[in-house]
């Protein structure tokens, strides 16, 4: 029986070789990246979770004068800007997965995966744009 | 989007209670998945009651009693019934395994439910359609492939090396573990699955092979390899004790090492 034929399956028939159907267009030889910068933002995050919350506490109830005196020092803005840039590129990384896992009609999967990008990129630029000119005092 | 749902033609509906076998002392209600491709009708769960002084301990035993005893028609594949071929891979109280190497007694509460392994097509009864899985395994080439000229004698290996091979060698591809995977549920015809993988790595893991690069050439693909999501129902399936996230684990490993 082939696999189409059989019960339970939603797919039209095919008379491609069950081989034919698994190499389809053969290995994409690409994801070790991805995979490898996930668990570098990972370890990232891990490290600057910790002094993130720190500084996000000691703003929290404050007024933008503090705020802008806080970030304008090197290390703090430093720690954010890195903080933002691992989680940004984690939540891209992580959604994309999601993404590839659970939408399986191809349009709506690549206008998901560019949204992502543009998304992921919005969040991204639009944090470091308020750090920087939190920081710089303009 | 992905099914979350079974198509219509695979919800169960109703089922027949084979009645109770005259004169016997102890019985063991079995719940049994029932599906057959001519009558055109829906899947079904049939409840038929084994007469456990009358047949061996394992559920397999119990299935064979009531094709023997009650209910012919009931499908399902067997052949060794030492835990050794993986024929008889089904779903028994929820978890994948070997029906001849689960007892019923490791079954505490109520009925032995028996369904086929999880999100593949049914070609009868407890028999899946394992065509797909199979092309996967062949896919990943489990065989030598050298170029040096073939040694007179055998292709040697030192002891050490020999022992890497533990724990892959053993698996029999029943395929409890790649139907235990959400992640195959979702993507079986793009990713390759953990029995697959762990026989990839296998070869990719024997030093007398010569195509590591080219294997893991083959592997290196977002959805073959990286739809891994180390979930570990593979390993907690596997009917062998063995662990097919590991060895997905060393195969990204191992991708990594190449590349840094």
């Amino acid at each position: 029986m082939s696999f189409d034929e059989s019960h339970g399956s939603p797919k039209r028939p095919s008379m491609r070789t069950p081989l034919g159907r698994v190499r389809n267009l053969g290995a994409a030889h690409s994801g070790t990246s991805d995979f490898w910068r996930q668990r570098i933002t990972g370890v990232a995050m891990t490290l600057l979770i910790i002094p993130a919350l720190v500084i996000i506490v000691m703003l929290l109830g404050r007024n933008q004068v503090y705020a802008a005196q806080t970030l304008s020092s090197i290390p703090v803005a430093v720690i954010l800007l890195l903080f933002i840039f691992a989680s940004a590129w984690h939540m891209k990384i992580g959604m994309q997965v999601v993404i590839e896992d659970y939408v399986h009609n191809e349009k709506l999967k690549l206008t998901a995966i560019m949204l992502n990008n543009f998304f992921s990129v919005a969040v991204a630029l639009a944090s470091t744009y308020a750090i920087l000119k939190l920081s710089s005092g303009v | 989007m992905v099914e979350f749902a079974l198509p219509k033609n695979s919800k169960i509906s109703g089922g027949k209670t084979w009645p109770k076998p005259a004169g016997a002392a102890e019985l063991r209600e079995f719940k049994v998945y029932r599906w057959n491709p001519d009558d055109g009708k829906n899947p079904s769960v049939d409840t038929y009651y084994v007469d456990t002084n009358d047949c061996g301990p394992m559920v397999l035993d119990g299935l064979i009693w009531i094709k023997n005893h009650i209910d012919p028609s009931l499908t399902f594949r067997r052949s060794c019934r030492e835990g050794v071929c993986g024929s008889c891979a089904m779903n028994i109280d929820g978890q994948n395994t070997l029906a001849c190497t689960k007892s019923m007694h490791e079954v505490k509460d109520g009925a032995v439910k028996v369904n086929p392994l999880p999100h593949q097509p049914v070609v009868k009864d407890l028999v899946p359609d394992l065509t797909n899985f199979y092309a996967q395994y062949a896919s990943v080439e489990p065989w030598l492939k050298t170029t040096s000229p073939t040694p007179q004698k055998e292709w040697r290996q030192s002891h050490e090396d020999r022992e890497k091979l533990d724990g892959l060698y053993e698996c029999i591809l029943c395929a409890c573990c790649s139907t235990s995977c959400p992640s195959y549920w979702w993507n079986s015809e793009r990713y390759l699955g953990p029995a697959a993988l762990l026989q990839a790595n296998r070869w990719v893991s024997d030093s007398r092979d010569e195509a590591t690069g080219e294997r893991l050439d083959n592997l290196e693909d977002p959805f073959r390899l990286y739809r891994c999501h180390t979930i570990m129902n593979c390993a907690k399936a596997c009917p062998k004790g063995l662990n097919p996230a590991e060895a997905i684990a060393e195969l990204k490993l191992k991708m990594v090492e190449r590349q840094i």
